[in-house]
């Protein structure tokens, strides 16, 4: 090993231009590239390995991103309050003619999309959004159905986090089925304990006791070959 | 359950409905709040940055015009203001909340290597990217925005955006070196 050679070759390698399919890993990573992009990604890791390294390089970056604000600070419990105070302390919204005006564009705007049949709202830059929303509700319902059966302890409530066990943090892809995460979670007997927080990101419960953290990043290597995984990391 | 799409809610509260507004608020607090907290690093900025941002929304409903996501117009009313109170208050003169509760190995590398625990220093590099890089950082890893998405929020062209996180990245590998960690490519 040869720092001196290792740094002059890192340098060479950090001052190249990247190609479109290196600027496309966060994105990849991240499971936000459209169906055609990440086709591309793959054949290009299939056939290059230092690309596949690279990846490896920013799942990291990507599952500690999102550690460190699954760790900062939650706005304060009274902020819908303060906020409101705030609305009721605004002058009281008159017919003026720009009201007027805006008002009825905004009626359009519900009366659009209150017409728009599912297909069309499929092509639509909303659509991806909604299914992450109705996913969410989704994997609440089978959080819930688990806990009535016994298996999980809850839904949605930080509060009730318990101390015990091993844990990570999951987002499932935006376009895995009901189905699918039903069939993951009970395949790897998976409870969730939390979520999904801002980032569409569930704790989840791995093992019911704590693991040494090399086992517990094993389990969740593992954890990650899955279709309906977007992204997995350990976490306290 | 939350069934009513973002669109829908913006188009009750442009007419003064206050549940519409309510429910928008808790799909998107938490988001916007760590948003523009990884901005400004500062708590107590980040709390009255949030409700100014929803303060805004209510106040200009109306006018949005649904040319991107709800979630877009959101998210650039939050950089607006998180990128007015930097320049209100210099980042260096922030409390670096953040920052300070990570700690930082910058001075000693031999340690950083010793405790081999690339997942911390990972993390104190990150936090100490510029603004502008922990911004697209964010948005693309933890808000889990696409090109088009983050074009949208920041306001420059999706090549732009896809270069400014190559280089974001870039100055990472930068950050990892000085503590010891080559990774050789950003």
């Amino acid at each position: 090993m040869n720092p001196a050679k290792d740094a002059a070759n890192n340098k060479a390698a950090s001052d190249r231009e990247p190609s479109e399919i290196e600027l496309l890993l966060p994105w990849y990573a991240a499971g936000t590239l459209d169906r055609r992009e990440s086709a591309e990604v793959e054949a290009a890791l299939a056939d290059n390995p230092e690309l596949a390294r690279r990846l490896e390089w920013v799942r990291a970056e990507f599952a500690q991103e999102i550690y460190i604000n699954e760790e900062a600070a939650s706005p304060p419990d009274n902020d819908v309050k303060a906020l409101f105070a705030r609305i009721d302390a605004l002058p009281a919204r008159r017919p003026a003619i720009s009201t007027i005006a805006s008002t009825s564009l905004a009626d359009r705007i519900a009366e659009f999309f209150a017409a728009l049949s599912p297909r069309t709202l499929a092509w639509s830059a909303m659509a991806a959004g909604l299914a992450i929303v109705l996913q969410a509700g989704v994997i609440a319902g089978i959080a819930f159905k688990e806990k009535s059966l016994g298996g999980y302890e809850t839904a949605s409530a930080p509060a009730s986090t318990p101390s015990e066990g091993a844990y990570a943090l999951i987002r499932f892809q935006p376009q895995a089925t009901a189905a699918d995460i039903a069939s993951y979670l009970a395949a790897n007997k998976l409870s969730i304990v939390e979520g999904p927080s801002g980032g569409q990101i569930y704790r989840v419960r791995v093992a019911p006791t704590k693991l040494a953290k090399p086992e517990l990043t094993d389990i969740v290597k593992k954890l990650q070959d899955d279709k309906v995984i977007g992204f997995i990391a350990v976490t306290d | 359950m939350q069934t009513i799409s973002d669109e829908v809610l913006i188009a009750k509260i442009a007419k003064g409905d206050r549940p519409a507004m309510e429910a928008l608020f808790t799909r998107y607090r938490v988001r916007v709040f760590r948003f523009v907290l990884r901005m400004v690093r500062n708590e107590a900025i980040a709390e009255e940055l949030n409700s100014d941002v929803f303060l805004d929304v209510w106040r200009q409903a109306g006018t949005f015009e649904g040319r991107s996501a709800v979630s877009t117009w959101i998210f650039s009313i939050a950089r607006f203001k998180a990128l007015s109170a930097l320049q209100r208050r210099p980042e260096e003169k922030l409390d670096d909340e953040r920052a300070d509760a990570i700690e930082d190995d910058a001075d000693d590398p031999e340690t950083a290597l010793a405790k081999k625990d690339k997942a911390a220093v990972l993390q104190q590099c990150l936090v100490q990217l510029s603004a502008e890089h922990r911004e697209i950082v964010n948005l693309v890893y933890y808000q889990h925005k696409s090109v088009e998405e983050v074009s949208g929020i920041v306001g420059i062209p999706e090549a732009t955006v896809k270069t400014r996180m190559f280089y974001a990245r870039k100055k990472l590998s930068e950050l990892l070196a000085e503590r010891g960690i080559e990774r050789g490519w950003p």
